[in-house]
């Protein structure tokens, strides 16, 4: 028994030591940021560096007796079948013992502390922001600020389809990230629009489903400006890999500015629902946020794909009465991936990408689609 | 038992019809046996082709070979197909095949029914995986694509593929209540004389108990599934929030289901390995009675710990505590089956023939698989894990050894009571050693991408997952090679070899090691007794 002990000895220290006098493992995760990623970390990092000297320790008392008793060194097979003195029984219990003070101690209580501080959210949150998941995009709301806005993948197609080189962040790049102060703990709330979707920064230690018709919440206090990344990690149909998601975390001023600048465009946003436009500016717009919103499934080309996701050329929607045409795009159509844009695109949005899809691609309506008109059906629709 | 003891003239001879009428009349145990495991390795072999193709998309960054829609239709069948296809008709083959000649009965208790649960298998394969070649052909959107867990409200998208696939679960799901059924009745009536309870063996132990499981989870399955084509077809709401119903509600269901069934698929092969190690370490199997305890504790933890796949859902912190802490208990009863098992190989007189490295394989990455487990259980780092890389690899851990190392364990062991001959050694010996490489290579890398932050069921990834992503497609085209040795090595048994004795192992213990090898047709016409 003495071989063994020793080399049980020797497997735990070896994992030990590459576990403590490295100041990180090579299971660490990325980088902590927010307390409750350090304390993830602290708790995984706990439990590796265990069971890693567990399993070694059990595999090499395995490969000890692989060597030791082989039948070709002319080893005999014992007989026995269960412990039978006490001192065996107390050899056999005592590996449970230590499991049981392993789970509900060593882990267990680490993790009570961990989940409690997990799901403080509420507590001295200092601002709000909720997440709303969609297919393929994150929407980001700042009730008190009044700001909302949408953040959708920016790596073109063609470094995707591999016609062009990758950049540096390729498939975790967007257009409005998230933007946080600094130190501040934030309370966020997650839903969807549609599927569930997941929102989840690796460096931040959290990760939460987004449910439709739900709401979940997490907090998150990010200790240093930098910009953070992460992907949606709930399978949400076609296009979930390509929904990252990129936190830019800044100073209490710069978060100030930002938020001024934000509520600025909103205002500007809100003249623009009431402004009569011409066609073209109507279609110029319209391209940019079709481009954004629409080309996942329906294609740049309008053509959709084959049989999943219709074609918008020569279309009955597309080439009927207006009004059917903007409430589709408004509410949806239930049960399939195409989603209400009521929430997400304002008035103005939605008359300028109407009016594009009806005089693009061939089609020539020569409807130039107001806000108003929208604004109108909105009112409507529910 | 009358029927047990009537013999009759010339008992051994075979009567049946030939051909394939034979196939699908017969009501015989071996017969179905060999019915269920051929169609679970081609079950294995296609579900392997498709996530091939799935590890060639992801072995570079950007779309190569498929598109995004495409992707989640071999990730979904992928997953599907080898729960319901590969891995319990497996179990249910060598059980259909062993059960009768390890308890010493003369068949399964319901010959009819056996032939009835079988038989329904392959339209229900059919029709999962129709719409998926109907759509490679151009005919409708394609295969189910959600993912194996089917989560609402995705699944209310999905096209008519969905809709086949619900039908195939419920096929699935009559198919393994027959068997179950069929087990139980077996295994509680139809014993030799003399084989008490305590005395069966352990293998019967495991499959009485993954049956009595089965029966409680999978009609809970057809149930979640039926909400689910009425939630799409005819009005209701059962997962709609908008209507008053909820999402998660499908969550609980489908892991009510989702996580007994790692124990339906581990329970058979604990009870299978204790025989192996016993007959190549030539000696007694030990604690033979804290094993079964082990397994009721299994079986009654297996379904009361389903919300550790829901952590990231949302949850009560008195629900997070709960699922946390009942999870870790599992690591109890677990811990004392691989104690006995490691007992049992302790001081033996050890030889490493083909079914031994397979058990020690299994023991030793299911080991692994077990301890990360123990890790995912933690509530609040389980996020970090959760449908991340981390927990793709845990999962291929714990299921991968189970079901394919420890299957591949009995076929070999038993494959010369079945065919006659012994199996060729060294190829054998190739099959273990590739596959063990192709393995670790394969999912070693996965590890280390979930902790990177990689979540799963992407087709596409950002460059800094590109390395080890290469690294896992290497390794699991090694993986998927490995396998093709197996059918070589069984189609070369088959066909001939050395000459199996009744006992073909020197150091194998049990009631089926006195029939001659290959077994007779019918075997036990008159039972054996057992001292």
């Amino acid at each position: 028994m003495r071989g063994v002990r020793g080399e049980l000895v020797l497997g735990a220290a070896l994992a030990l030591a590459s576990a403590t006098a490295t100041a990180k493992p090579f299971w660490a995760f990325p980088d902590p940021v927010t307390p409750i990623a350090r304390e993830t970390l602290h708790v995984h990092n706990l439990f590796m560096a265990v069971i890693v000297t567990l399993f070694f320790a059990v595999l090499a008392i395995m490969l000890y007796s692989f060597w030791k008793h082989r039948k070709s060194q002319g080893h005999q097979a014992a007989t026995f079948t269960q412990p039978n003195s006490r001192k065996q029984w107390a050899w056999v219990l005592a590996p449970f013992a230590g499991l049981l003070i392993l789970d509900y101690g060593v882990f267990g209580v680490p993790a009570y502390h961990a989940v409690l501080s997990y799901e403080d959210t509420q507590n001295n949150a200092e601002l709000v922001v909720k997440v709303t998941g969609s297919q393929w995009l994150w929407q980001y709301e700042y009730p008190k600020e009044g700001i909302k806005f949408a953040s959708h993948l920016t790596t073109p197609r063609d470094q995707i389809d591999n016609k062009a080189p990758k950049g540096e962040n390729y498939l975790l790049e967007v257009d409005n990230p998230l933007v946080l102060p600094v130190g501040k703990k934030v309370r966020v709330i997650t839903t969807s629009n549609d599927v569930i979707h997941s929102w989840w920064v690796p460096a931040f230690g959290v990760k939460r489903d987004a449910v439709p018709g739900f709401l979940r919440e997490f907090w998150v206090k990010v200790e240093q400006p930098g910009t953070y990344r992460g992907q949606c990690s709930e399978l949400c149909g076609k296009e979930h890999g390509f929904m990252p998601v990129v936190v830019n975390v800044v100073s209490q001023a710069e978060y100030t500015a930002w938020v001024t600048k934000q509520k600025e465009a909103v205002a500007k946003d809100k003249e623009l629902s009431i402004a009569v436009l011409s066609l073209d500016d109507l279609k110029a717009r319209g391209e940019k946020i079709y481009a954004t919103n629409c080309t996942a499934c329906h294609q740049a080309t309008g053509m959709g794909v084959p049989n999943v996701f219709p074609s918008l050329v020569g279309s009955k929607v597309i080439t009927g009465p207006v009004e059917e045409h903007i409430k589709v795009v408004l509410n949806g159509r239930p049960n399939t991936p195409m989603a209400a844009w009521s929430k997400q695109l304002s008035d103005a949005d939605i008359a300028a990408v109407v009016t594009y899809e009806r005089n693009s691609w061939g089609n020539k309506t020569g409807d130039a689609v107001q806000a108003a008109a929208v604004g109108k059906l909105r009112g409507d629709s529910r | 038992m009358s029927v047990a003891t009537t013999t009759h003239p010339g008992g051994h001879e075979a009567h049946h019809p030939s051909g394939l009428l034979r196939w699908i009349q017969t009501t015989n145990h071996k017969d179905i046996a060999v019915m269920y495991l051929t169609f679970a390795v081609i079950m294995l072999l296609i579900a392997g082709a498709m996530i091939l193709v799935v590890r060639a998309e992801l072995f570079q960054p950007g779309l190569q070979i498929v598109q995004p829609e495409f992707f989640n239709q071999l990730i979904t069948l992928h997953g599907l197909i080898m729960v319901f296809g590969f891995a319990m008709p497996a179990a249910t083959g060598l059980a259909n095949y062993m059960l009768p000649l390890m308890i010493g009965a003369p068949d399964m208790a319901l010959p009819r029914l056996n032939n009835w649960g079988f038989w329904i298998l392959p339209p229900a394969a059919v029709m999962l995986v129709l719409p998926f070649f109907l759509g490679l052909g151009g005919v409708g959107a394609g295969g189910i694509d959600t993912g194996w867990t089917i989560y609402a409200p995705l699944s209310m998208q999905s096209g008519w593929g969905m809709d086949f696939a619900i039908f195939s679960v419920h096929m699935l799901g009559v198919s393994s209540i027959l068997a179950s059924i069929n087990v139980i009745v077996t295994v509680l009536n139809m014993r030799a004389p003399g084989m008490t309870f305590w005395k069966m063996p352990l293998f019967a132990h495991g499959f009485l108990y993954t049956a009595i499981i089965l029966i409680t989870i999978m009609p809970v399955l057809a149930g979640g599934v039926t909400m689910l084509l009425l939630d799409r077809h005819f009005g209701t709401n059962f997962y709609n929030a908008a209507g008053g119903g909820d999402p998660v509600l499908w969550q609980h269901i489908f892991w009510f289901m989702g996580h007994p069934e790692v124990y339906v698929l581990l329970l058979p092969i604990a009870g299978l390995v204790p025989h192996i190690l016993s007959a190549f370490t030539r000696k007694p199997t030990y604690g033979y009675k804290a094993q079964v305890y082990s397994m009721w504790g299994i079986m009654f933890l297996s379904v009361i710990v389903w919300a550790h796949h829901m952590f990231t859902s949302g949850m009560s912190v008195g629900g997070q505590l709960y699922f946390m802490y009942s999870t870790m208990a599992i690591s109890l009863p677990l811990a004392v089956l691989f104690f006995c098992w490691i007992a049992t190989i302790w001081r033996g007189s050890l030889t490493f023939e083909t079914p031994m490295l397979f058990a020690i394989g299994f023991i030793v990455l299911f080991g692994w698989g077990g301890l990360t487990g123990l890790v995912l259980a933690d509530a609040a780092a389980d996020p970090q894990y959760h449908n991340a890389y981390f927990l793709v690899a845990h999962f291929h851990y714990a299921l991968y050894p189970t079901t394919v190392f420890g299957a591949m364990a009995g076929i070999y062991y038993w494959l010369p009571k079945w065919t006659g001959h012994m199996l060729d050694e060294r190829l054998g010996q190739w099959h273990f050693w590739v596959a063990l490489i192709g393995f670790n290579v394969t999912f070693i890398p996965q590890f280390l991408l979930g902790l990177a932050g990689m979540p799963r069921r992407i087709p596409d990834y950002p460059l800094m997952f590109a390395d080890w992503n290469m690294v896992s497609t290497v390794g699991a085209f090694v993986l998927g090679a490995s396998h093709l040795i197996f059918v070589w090595n069984v189609i070369k048994c088959v066909r001939g070899g050395k000459k199996a004795e009744a006992r073909a192992w020197e150091g194998a213990e049990g009631l089926e090691w006195t029939v001659p090898s290959p077994a007779p047709y019918h075997t036990f016409e008159t039972q054996p007794a057992v001292k």
